[in-house]
Formats: structure tokens, C-alpha cells, sequence
């Protein structure tokens, strides 16, 4: 044994799962150990945190340890995408990226907590509770996948997988002070995932640091013959350089001096971009003149439409509970309205609506054409910067019930996410210091595929700032 | 109001969901606010503008006709609420066929 390093003492709230994996190869600690360090830290924190729906203690796996976001379906092992209408689902496969993670080792310690059908910014819309931010619990994680993010900055996982369809992992890994990557739309499978918004939904990492990024995402990135959206994947590189020397920044003014963007969330990136040009890096302010103010817009159109035809398929035949009616219609009814919580019943509606009789070209045609402009508005940017910086959220975490009661202050939390989403393109939040004790989350966006160089450059920062991932209260 | 509440039980009934009173009244209110909110991309006008319904330009996927395991019956009606002589089950239809 490694000195100092038996499972009792691992401190898994600092642990990268690099150096997990490092631990692990070199025989000074076994994977049962690596394990219960997690679960001991799970034991010691859960109960307050709320990271867990459930934990599968006899899983397979001699590698790293992982957490996997409720939505993606795991055989033999209920999933609920955090909803009552999924309550006792127990799939009968394993969902691709789940297969890709058991493929690699990595052993699964539990299913973490999520808005109901990753619906919300917050994980309060989750039928069974919400999760608490490691750094202050009286306040939320973010969501969709608090659960995974609260998971990996409470120690209680190495690493998580979230998906993000409007920022549901960006955000959460920009207010739990962690790394979060939506990678380019079509980078990784989406069989086996609950669905959302199917022109949106990505799965990705959560993860404490970038190269910890880069490793997994090296594991679940690849074509897969189940998802026809998937593609070839360029191969991934771990980072290792510290300088940006070459590289070309854009600012957006757009996203960087929104309404609502809190003034120690500004700071904090100045304060990275003053990095960043010190590392090499040149950096200009540019305009998403229609993105950002059409974005959210055009994503709350969009984004219902294709759940509304999504969430259909619930209906009380195939799996999840059922009521009892007397004429089929009437069961699933009765199904529908006892298993749908409020967040997924506006949004069924609000995409009923738009794609209706009537109002179809108004909304969904309209809001496609937005589309469009936003994925130009971006591409013409991408002729004269390599990548674009901003803040992830417009606040550091707000506090649990703060914006419960309404859904468009909500909303607005994904605001400087939800552009580049439209487009397609790859996003890496990472910690760039805090603000009234609360970590600030910065955002770098890419063209399409270019990962490799969103993780070079996120880790040339991450180095540069020297950002604590351990929450303060916890150290 | 962007949308009545009979416009809110319309589209309920489209989607399959029984509202309650309350629920009825609380969603008008909140999908009045939000359809406010997203009309905003009227404002722009795109008529030269293709609309945009996926984010990759993508070719279709071609694949060789080959005939793959499937799932087992019994795992396939695993989850289902009633199952009856390898079918899911479910109350009647309401409608009536003549004979």
C-alpha cells in the first residue's frame, strides 16, 4: 500500500478520477476500497446533498467508479428520468453509453437525481426531492443534473454523466464549482436515453478537472449503428499544454453583459480573460446580435414541440404505473395526469399548442427559422475566433424555492447556455472563481467538433487560475 | 391572456391529460405568460429564411438488411402494467365494431 492512501483515508473530495485510475493501476488501492471510500462519503453526506436515487452496490467493474444522471437507462436497474410516470422502470438494456462505460471498467455506484425528464435548471422538478449544492445546501446544484454535479463536487463520485438538452450539464457543473462538457450534438448516443428534445439532447461529463473530461469523454464519444444522428469522432486528446499561445478568443458582448448577469460572475471572467491574453491568447469583443436575444425564445418553442411528440409514448401500456379507467382513454388520461408533474405538463401543453392547427407556423416554423440564424450568427464568428468565452449562468447558486413558483425567471438561467445549443456546437464550463463564496462557471464554446481544442484550452485556464473544486465548507 | 382556458383544455385533451380545475387555472395563467414570452420570434421577419430542423447536415444512413436478435417476449412485456397471452393488455377502446 501507497502511504496514507488505505481506503479510510482516501479523501475522495480532492480525488481526480485520474489519479483514481492512477491508484488503481498501481495496486495501491483495490477497486472494494475505492469503492467504499465513495459510499462512506455518500453515507456521510447523501442524507443532506439528496445526490443518489438510487445506489447499486453490486455492480460490476474493475476501474474508476461512476455516476450515471437518472435518464440514462441501465440494464436491471430501475431508471425514472426523476418522474412518477417512470416509477419501477426497470429497462431490459443497457442504454449505449452505459454499455461504453461497462466496456471500460468503470463500475456504476448509483443513479443520481435529475428534474423531472431533465426539465428544469434547478433538479427541484424531480418527483423525489431536490438536491443540494455542496457548497451552500440551502441552495440548488442547477439542474437538470444537479444530481451528477452536487455528486462529483460533494466527493461523492469520481466522475458523473449528465445530458444536456438547454444547459442541463453546463450549468450545473458552472453553480457546483466542477467541469461540465456538452459535447457537439451527434458526438455521442443517444439509444437508451430518456428522450427530451431529440434535436438537443447530448450526454456528456461532469467531472472535477479537464483532462478528467477528456478521459471520459474519450469513453462515451463514438458512431453508434443504434443512433443514426451519431458520427465519426475525431480522436480525443488529453491536454497537457499550459499556454494558448495563437489562439483567437471572441467575447461576445451579448453574453457577457446580459440583464442579469450578476456583477461577481462579470468579474470572474474578466478576470480569466486578463488570464487568458497573459497565457498567449488574443482576445476581441464580437457580437451574437440575434442569438442571445432570440435564443431562449426560440428554444422554449422548439424544445416543448419535440417533447410534447417525446413524452406520447407514456401512456401506461408499455411501463411505469398505471390507473385504473374504465375506458382506455381514460386510463391513460388518469396515467398521464398522475404521473406528469407540473414542469413536464406545461411543456407538453406549451408544444401541443405550438404545434397545432393553426399556430404551427407561427411558433415551430418561426422559431426553425430562428434556428438558423442562430447557427449562422455563429459559424460567420467562428471565420475569426477559434473560441468564444462568456459566463455558463448569469448568477452563482440561488437558493432552493428561490424560483420554483415561476417557471420564466427559471428559464432565464439557461439563457447564455441555450444559443450555442441551438447551433449544435460543443460546450466546456469550467470554475473560474467564486463570487460571495459561490462558484462563477465560465463557458467556452466551439465549432462543431472541436472538443480537443475546447478541452486544451479549459485546461490552460484551469491551470492558470488555480481554482479549489473542494467546497469550502468541506475542506 | 396569450391563451384562453378553454384553449388550455383544448390542447390538454390533444396531449392526453386530464386537468383539474385548479390545474386549469393555474397553467392558463403560466402558459399565457410564457407563450408572451416566446412570441418574441415573431418580431423577426424570415420569410427567405430556410427553417432549420436538425443541427448536422446529415445523409441518410444506409444499412444491410440483416436480421439481429430482438428481445424476448417476456422482457418486452416485463415492465407493462397487464399483460395477457404475450399482448399488452389494456381497458376497451370505446368503440364499438359491427359485425
Amino acid at each position: 500500500m501507497g502511504g496514507g492512501l488505505v481506503g479510510a483515508t482516501l479523501d475522495t473530495l480532492r480525488l481526480t478520477a485520474e489519479e483514481a485510475m492512477g491508484l488503481l493501476e498501481r495496486g495501491e488501492v483495490s477497486r472494494a476500497e475505492l469503492r467504499a471510500a465513495y459510499y462512506d462519503a455518500v453515507a456521510a453526506r447523501d442524507a443532506e446533498l439528496h445526490c443518489y436515487l438510487r445506489l447499486t452496490e453490486d455492480a460490476e467493474g474493475e476501474g474508476v467508479p461512476i455516476a450515471l444522471k437518472d435518464v440514462i437507462g441501465t440494464e436491471g436497474v430501475e431508471t425514472t428520468a426523476g418522474s412518477r410516470i417512470l416509477e419501477g422502470y426497470v429497462p431490459v438494456f443497457d442504454s449505449t453509453v452505459a454499455a461504453r462505460c461497462k466496456e471500460a471498467g468503470l463500475s456504476l455506484l448509483g443513479k443520481t437525481n435529475t428534474d423531472e425528464f431533465a426539465m428544469g435548471s434547478s433538479t427541484e422538478n424531480s418527483a423525489f426531492g431536490p438536491s443540494r449544492n455542496p457548497w451552500d445546501p440551502t441552495r440548488v446544484p442547477g439542474g437538470s443534473g444537479g444530481g451528477s454535479a452536487a455528486a462529483v463536487a460533494g466527493g461523492l463520485a469520481p466522475w458523473a454523466l449528465g445530458s444536456d438538452t438547454g444547459g442541463s450539464i453546463k450549468q450545473p457543473a458552472s453553480l457546483c464549482g466542477i467541469v461540465g462538457l456538452r459535447p457537439t450534438y451527434g458526438t455521442v448516443s443517444r439509444y437508451g436515453i430518456v428522450a427530451f428534445a431529440s434535436s438537443l439532447d447530448q450526454v456528456g461529463p461532469t467531472t472535477k478537472t479537464v483532462r478528467d473530461c477528456a478521459l471520459l469523454y474519450g469513453v462515451i464519444a463514438g458512431r453508434d449503428p443504434c443512433d443514426s444522428t451519431t458520427v465519426d469522432v475525431p480522436p480525443v486528446e488529453v491536454p497537457d499544454a499550459e499556454h494558448l499561445k495563437g489562439l483567437r478568443i471572441g467575447v461576445p458582448r451579448e453574453l457577457n453583459e446580459a440583464d442579469g448577469i450578476e456583477r461577481g460572475v462579470a468579474d470572474s471572467v474578466a478576470r480569466a480573460i486578463e488570464l487568458a491574453e497573459g497565457l498567449g491568447a488574443s482576445v476581441e469583443q464580437c457580437s451574437l446580435p440575434r442569438s442571445v436575444e432570440y435564443g431562449l425564445a426560440c428554444y422554449y418553442i422548439i424544445a416543448p414541440a419535440e417533447a410534447s411528440s417525446n413524452l406520447a409514448r407514456y401512456d401506461g401500456v408499455r411501463y411505469g404505473p398505471r390507473e385504473a379507467g374504465g375506458s382506455f382513454d381514460e386510463m391513460v388520461e388518469r396515467t398521464r395526469d398522475a404521473g406528469f408533474g407540473d414542469e413536464p405538463k406545461r411543456r407538453i401543453m406549451l408544444g401541443a399548442y405550438a404545434l397545432s392547427t393553426g399556430y404551427y407556423e407561427a411558433y415551430y416554423g418561426q422559431a426553425q427559422r430562428v434556428r438558423r440564424v442562430i447557427a449562422e450568427e455563429h459559424a460567420a464568428l467562428f471565420e475569426r475566433y477559434d473560441v468564444l468565452l462568456s459566463p455558463t449562468s448569469p448568477t452563482v447558486a440561488f437558493l432552493i424555492g428561490e424560483k420554483a413558483a415561476n417557471p420564466l425567471a427559471m428559464y432565464l438561467s439557461d439563457v447564455l447556455t441555450i444559443p450555442a445549443n441551438m447551433a449544435g456546437l460543443p460546450g466546456l464550463s469550467i470554475p473560474c472563481g467564486l463570487s460571495e463564496g459561490l462558484p462563477v462557471g465560465l463557458q467556452l464554446v466551439g465549432p462543431q467538433f472541436s472538443e480537443n481544442l475546447l478541452f486544451r484550452t479549459g485546461h490552460a485556464l484551469e491551470r492558470a487560475l488555480g481554482f479549489d473544486y473542494v467546497p469550502e465548507r468541506l475542506r | 391572456m396569450a391563451i384562453s382556458r378553454d384553449e388550455v383544455l383544448h390542447v390538454a385533451a390533444l396531449a392526453r391529460l386530464e386537468l383539474s380545475d385548479e390545474e386549469a387555472d393555474r397553467f392558463t395563467e403560466q402558459l399565457g405568460a410564457i407563450l408572451e414570452a416566446v412570441s418574441k420570434v415573431s418580431e423577426l421577419d424570415l420569410g427567405d429564411v430556410e427553417p432549420l430542423s436538425h443541427p448536422l447536415d446529415l445523409v441518410n444512413v444506409w444499412a444491410d438488411d440483416e436480421p439481429r436478435p430482438s428481445l424476448p417476449l417476456e422482457a418486452a412485456l416485463g415492465n407493462a402494467g397487464e399483460d395477457e397471452d404475450g399482448h399488452f393488455r389494456v381497458p376497451p377502446t370505446g368503440m364499438t365494431r359491427e359485425s
